[in-house]
């Protein structure tokens, strides 16, 4: 075989990732935009017709709709506040040499590995349990009202146990990205009589700039689909207090077996999820890809 | 001077206690978890809430007795594991041919294997559904497995391409000289080299699969259920038996803490598709 030949045939080798990655998008895409336009209903499955965008009108005039759009909105946002402004804290923290260091890093990073039904059901009812819950008795013994969590706050328990989980996240990488700053650089600054806040806003900060873009991207991703957390604590309630995009469409997907409006569903989440995701990676693909050929 | 000395080891110490405290902290909730599943359940129920009490296994035996916790942990293990190796079956080829032969499009293509990661479960998740119901595949383990692939197969493809890329071709070349085909490079020069990188990608990819909860909820009842689906099953109200909760959720979480504790600098690199090292 010629040598260019076997360029191409290695050039194959790329074809069963792609191809399949583009079947396993593709394929259930379609289909949502086809389903998005039939009245097409589970229960009664001979009955499905086409609908125009009826289903879409449906989607949009239901009274969840937007509540479940601006819990969506409320959860990523306020997640991302937390864990990127605590991330980058504690990653400076424990950044330089203390005893103990490792120890405290692997503490730090615990939650991440915690599967998302375990963590939210340890922090409904072991910590935030209104009676026997560790809060309440943290509550009780400095005299004060224990606070019933996802009764009387739903959406911000849903938001401290997301948080919970992925701060780990965002301090595994700053803490990653700190290491490889120069210290020569920040050593002369402190020499020259740089306060800690200078090196800190001046030096620091910059430096993690790319990483904070990286946590925002990749986190914005998964937070948008948060589902499993809701799913075992709230069910997406009370009333509709923590339905959030995808937990809507499932509801109306495989509850309410209303494939054709939970399909339009699906798509706005496609569409917002594409939204946010087309701007991050404006920030920062470029940076991605800056070494491939 | 020394006051300054002095003053400076105070910070330090004051610094110390501070990152011990924010470390406990997050730490606090897994802990309690695990301190919960040696007591009874009237311990666990208890206020205020005992510290010191005397262990007892009787929900771990309860758990493996009567949950059936040992079907759920075979679920788990053949669909992470499965996901795991056909992922890296197809993500291998395909970061070789990305490092190593790359046209004009591989970088649109790697950045639309990236893309794939934002479309949301949801948006697919009725057609999945429907599909996996008609090719007789709900609740089975092989729906999962290949779900989990194709969920985690574009990080697993970056995360590959981005070990190959930091490889010499010289190596590969000098290899090619002495008339070794694609498939000897590979398997003799590409992946001894890179098999550190290849094993971290293996290891994010089973811990993402086995954590992964939105599709194991969707897609299985109890046939194929893994265990982030069995601990799920005990948020209903006859379930809530705290001690035992909490004994599954540690038996369910305790493996893939322990590999991401070994593995944390390395799934930085996975996780961040390369971008921060």
């Amino acid at each position: 075989m010629s040598s260019k030949a076997k360029t191409q045939a290695e050039r194959l080798l790329a074809q069963p990732a792609t191809l399949m990655l583009f079947a396993w998008m593709i394929v259930p895409l379609a289909m949502t935009v086809y389903f998005s336009v039939q009245y097409f209903n589970l229960l009664y499955p001979n009955k499905s017709s086409f609908v125009g965008l009826e289903n879409f009108a449906y989607f949009f005039t239901y009274p969840s709709f937007w509540t479940s759009i601006l819990n969506t909105v409320l959860l990523v946002g306020c997640v991302l506040l937390v864990t990127v402004v605590g991330g980058v804290l504690i990653s400076v923290l424990v950044d330089d040499h203390f005893p103990g260091q490792g120890i405290v890093r692997m503490l730090l990073i615990s939650p991440f590995f915690v599967m998302p039904t375990v963590a939210a059901l340890t922090w409904k009812n072991l910590l935030m349990n209104p009676v026997s819950g560790f809060f309440a008795w943290i509550a009780t013994s400095l005299g004060m009202t224990p606070v019933n969590w996802f009764a009387d706050w739903p959406l911000l328990s849903v938001i401290m146990v997301v948080a919970w989980e992925w701060l780990p996240f965002a301090i595994l990488i700053f803490v990653t990205a700190l290491q490889s700053m120069d210290r020569e650089q920040k050593e002369a600054a402190q020499m020259d009589g740089a306060k800690a806040w200078d090196i800190f806003w001046h030096l620091t900060l910059p430096h993690l700039r790319r990483p904070i873009a990286v946590v925002i991207m990749v986190e914005a991703i998964f937070l948008l689909n948060v589902f499993a957390e809701i799913f075992v604590t709230t069910n997406g309630g009370p009333g509709d207090a923590t339905t959030n995009v995808p937990f809507l469409v499932y509801t109306q997907a495989l509850l309410e077996f209303d494939v054709g409006a939970a399909s339009a569903g699906g798509l706005f989440a496609v569409v917002l999820a594409n939204l946010v995701s087309i701007f991050l990676v404006r920030l920062i693909g470029k940076s991605l890809t800056a070494g491939a050929k | 001077m020394s006051t300054a000395k002095s003053r400076k080891q105070l910070w330090r110490n004051i610094r110390t206690v501070a990152a011990w405290a924010v470390g406990f902290a997050m730490f606090f909730p897994i802990l309690w978890m695990l301190l919960t599943s040696f007591k009874t359940e009237l311990d666990a129920f208890h206020m205020p809430p005992s510290f010191f009490f005397t262990p007892t296994l009787e929900n771990y035996a309860t758990i493996l007795e009567r949950a059936n916790y040992m079907h759920y942990a075979w679920n788990s293990i053949v669909t992470a594991g499965g996901a795991t190796v056909l992922g890296m079956v197809v993500a291998v080829p395909a970061a070789y041919a990305f490092a190593y032969h790359p046209t004009k499009r591989t970088r649109g293509t790697l950045l639309w294997m990236l893309s794939t990661k934002m479309l949301p479960g949801v948006g697919v998740l009725v057609p999945i559904y429907l599909l996996a119901r008609d090719l007789n595949l709900l609740d089975s383990r092989t729906a999962l497995v290949v779900v989990f692939a194709m969920v985690n197969l574009p990080i697993m493809v970056w995360m590959i391409y981005t070990y190959f890329r930091d490889i010499p071709m010289d190596i590969l070349e000098a290899a090619r000289m002495d008339g070794a085909n694609t498939w000897k490079i590979m398997m003799h020069v590409l992946l001894p080299v890179s098999r550190g990188g290849l094993a971290s990608t293996a290891l994010l990819c089973l811990i993402l699969s086995w954590n992964e909860s939105f599709w194991s909820l969707n897609l299985t009842t109890s046939q194929a259920a893994p265990l982030s689906a069995l601990v799920a099953s005990f948020s209903s109200p006859e379930g809530l038996f705290w001690a035992k909760l909490s004994a599954v959720s540690t038996l369910a979480c305790a493996p893939i803490l322990v590999l991401g504790w070994l593995s944390q600098k390395q799934l930085v690199r996975g996780l961040t598709f390369g971008a921060v090292k």
